[in-house]
């Protein structure tokens, strides 16, 4: 009996510490632990180009990520890119006059939604749209109206 | 025993299909005998420590050193690009998708499967099954169950330590030696790895290659002939045949995951 | 039909009854037409040149293997009618001891002995644990339970895996070989053990054994197993000294006679190697 309760405490041991392992990865290196809690309220936002945002892209206020993009659609009328968000409930105290642009982080880096909060005394709920928006500033257009320009510079 | 059994003679074609049948018998066979009693799970803990437990030296070793070897070369081919700031993201899909559970798994069938099929190969040798026949103990339920089981549970378990260790081998590495930073490093991490697709779908791998080692550990076993060479051959044909089928598995559910 | 069986048994009546029986493997007929009683009580030895079909008979027995044809009764019990939930209560009242033990190597000494009992009652664990514990005495290694059969030596082993066969209290025990690869002396304790069992447990046993001499003292009756049927029976001592020179040559252990020395191929009359 007693050897067979080593064995057993044994391979407790090992299941607790595969179950510990998961958990860790779970959180620590993966989005999980980044999940937004339960409560969250969704906005939206149109733009006219959004660069390359994702799905699950972060939601920033000053750099702090407060939510992250939910989905992205097409509006067949206007052809504007509508951008739904999930923005935890933690922050449920952003002006409605938020402005929202996409950024990227760093030169290459990946896209994401920096909101500026305005200082409207209504606050943003559920299913609100953010009206003042800033386009994805996209790398080649830049270049191009950068040649463009400098070729018409030297045509004057 | 110098007779030839002619019944056993088999064609290229249906010797195989033919034994990928049996197999599936002896898979349901297997499961028919699950009962949830006490015994059961004893046999089965005991089990999970002979098989997982004692491989989990050589899994996080193993893991700790992938880790480290997969941070030198990322950082190499990023630094190209300037981008050696990304490396826990390729560490991380790399790991969670496929060299967590495709390692851990032929690691798992190199040592863990080959003993169990010597194992049992080796009871059947001694007459243990026999006897338990003669007892009216189903074998199947008795001995090739719980080892089953145990892999079952144990696969996955070890990934998950495999892939622990190798990150953190990655971060002694990249943060370590390397001076990369911390935050960085965690921050991508924890943006770029989907719990849903890359850790999910890496656990449901791990399941499977933890099944398949088993399955064909204990049948291989069950059905080696009684001899020295016989279990030999079989212990062989378990590490050959749980390695392809790995990697085959792994590319099919790869295919149909993502 | 079980009850009106039963009743018609008298104590008298031979537990075991095998009538014309035949057991073909492939193309090779391993038994042909073999007939016996074997009477309540009972210590009686298959012996026989290795290969001639006497474990064969036993497997029979304990129902492992099917006749092609013929029957075995025990206990006015068909064997070889019987479905696999029958032959599975049938062999709670058989006890095997095989080759070499065959004593389960990843449980200890208490755990084998307690198989038989965990997987057939539900007894409670304490009388589990009494059980098992007078049977470890009866066979004298009382203070080994918690040992694993590699670190006994051959004859405990062998006595272990006899307490385990008769842990269940069985009507009959059919041995494999049973002093094959023993020490004299342990081969003395089996033999005391499986005559005193057979006398107090009023069991009735069937040895298989190629050893002459091992056994002739234990045994009540022989049957001689040669070229697939039995080709002499009687007590020991009359088979010595028997007439026939078939078994005269292997009751006496002579190079010379009807057994030959060299193999012959399927078809021939005598066997020698499987």
């Amino acid at each position: 009996m007693r050897a067979n309760y080593k064995v057993e405490f044994a391979s407790g041991v090992f299941l607790l510490l595969g179950i510990a392992a998961l958990i860790w990865l779970a959180t620590r290196a993966t989005d999980y632990g980044q999940e937004l809690g339960k409560e969250t309220y969704t906005i939206s936002a149109r733009f006219t180009n959004i660069g390359d945002l994702r799905d699950r892209a972060p939601v920033k206020i000053g750099g702090v990520t407060v939510g992250m993009v939910e989905s992205v659609e097409l509006d067949p009328v206007t052809f504007e890119a509508i951008v739904h968000m999930k923005v935890s409930s933690r922050f449920n105290e952003i002006p409605s006059d938020t402005g929202a642009s996409v950024f990227t982080s760093g030169v290459l880096g990946d896209r994401y939604i920096g909101l500026e909060p305005g200082g409207a005394p209504d606050m943003l709920t559920n299913g609100d749209e953010l009206f003042i928006t800033q386009s994805a500033l996209v790398l080649e257009q830049i270049i191009g109206k950068y040649l463009f320009n400098a070729g018409s510079d030297k045509e004057e | 025993m110098s007779k030839v059994n002619l019944e056993n003679r088999t064609g290229v074609i249906s010797g195989p299909v033919s034994q990928a049948g049996q197999c599936l018998l002896f898979l349901f066979r297997m499961l028919a005998g699950i009962r949830f009693s006490l015994t059961q799970i004893q046999t089965v803990m005991q089990q999970t420590y002979l098989i997982g437990a004692r491989s989990l030296v050589i899994i996080m070793i193993c893991g700790f050193f992938v880790g480290m070897v997969l941070s030198l070369q990322a950082i190499n081919a990023l630094e190209q690009f300037g981008a050696s700031d990304q490396v826990s993201v390729l560490v991380g899909k790399s790991l969670f998708r496929e060299l967590g559970p495709v390692l851990t798994a032929l690691l798992f069938a190199g040592r863990a499967g080959t003993s169990i099929t010597a194992e049992i190969g080796l009871m059947k040798a001694t007459n243990q099954i026999e006897a338990m026949e003669l007892m009216a103990i189903d074998p199947i339920h008795r001995i090739a169950l719980p080892r089953f089981a145990a892999g079952l549970i144990s696969v996955p378990l070890l990934t998950a330590m495999f892939n622990a260790m190798a990150i953190l081998g990655s971060v002694v590495f990249s943060i370590g030696v390397m001076d990369l930073d911390s935050g960085i490093f965690w921050s991508k991490l924890q943006t770029s790895i989907y719990f849903q697709k890359d850790f999910i779908g890496g656990v449901w791998k791990s399941f499977v290659f933890g099944g398949t080692v088993s399955l064909i550990a204990v049948y291989f076993g069950y059905s080696a002939r009684p001899t020295g060479a016989g279990v030999g051959t079989a212990t062989t044909n378990t590490v050959v045949l749980s390695s392809v089928l790995i990697l085959i598995f792994d590319f099919i559910m790869t295919s149909f995951l993502t | 039909m079980d009850e009106s069986g039963n009743n018609s048994i008298k104590a008298d009546d031979p537990i075991i009854r095998i009538r014309d029986l035949v057991f073909c493997r492939g193309r090779r007929t391993i038994l042909d037409g073999v007939s016996m009683d074997i009477q309540r009580g009972s210590i009686v030895a298959f012996m026989g040149p290795s290969g001639a079909g006497k474990t064969t008979i036993l497997r029979l027995i304990s129902g492992q293997l099917r006749p092609d044809e013929g029957t075995i009764e025990i206990n006015g019990q068909l064997i070889s009618a019987m479905s696999d939930r029958e032959l599975k209560l049938f062999r709670r009242d058989i006890g095997v001891l095989l080759q070499d033990g065959a004593l389960f190597t990843d449980l200890t000494v208490f755990e084998n002995i307690a198989t038989p009992i965990r997987e057939h009652t539900s007894l409670p664990e304490p009388l589990v644990r009494r059980v098992v514990m007078s049977k470890l005495s009866a066979v004298g290694l009382g203070g080994t339970e918690d040992r694993m059969p590699h670190e006994l030596s051959g004859g405990m082993a062998r006595r272990i895996a006899f307490a385990r066969s008769v842990v269940l209290d069985p009507d009959i025990m059919l041995y494999d070989e049973p002093l094959t690869g023993l020490d004299p002396i342990a081969v003395s304790t089996i033999r005391r053990l499986m005559r005193e069992t057979n006398n107090a447990l009023g069991l009735t046993s069937v040895i298989v054994t190629h050893n002459v001499n091992q056994i002739s003292n234990l045994v009540d009756y022989c049957y001689i197993i040669a070229s697939s049927r039995i080709a002499g029976e009687g007590a020991p001592r009359d088979l010595i000294d028997s007439s026939d020179p078939g078994v005269s040559q292997f009751m006496n252990g002579r190079v010379e006679g009807p057994i030959p020395f060299h193999y012959e191929p399927p078809g021939a009359p005598w066997r020698l190697l499987d």
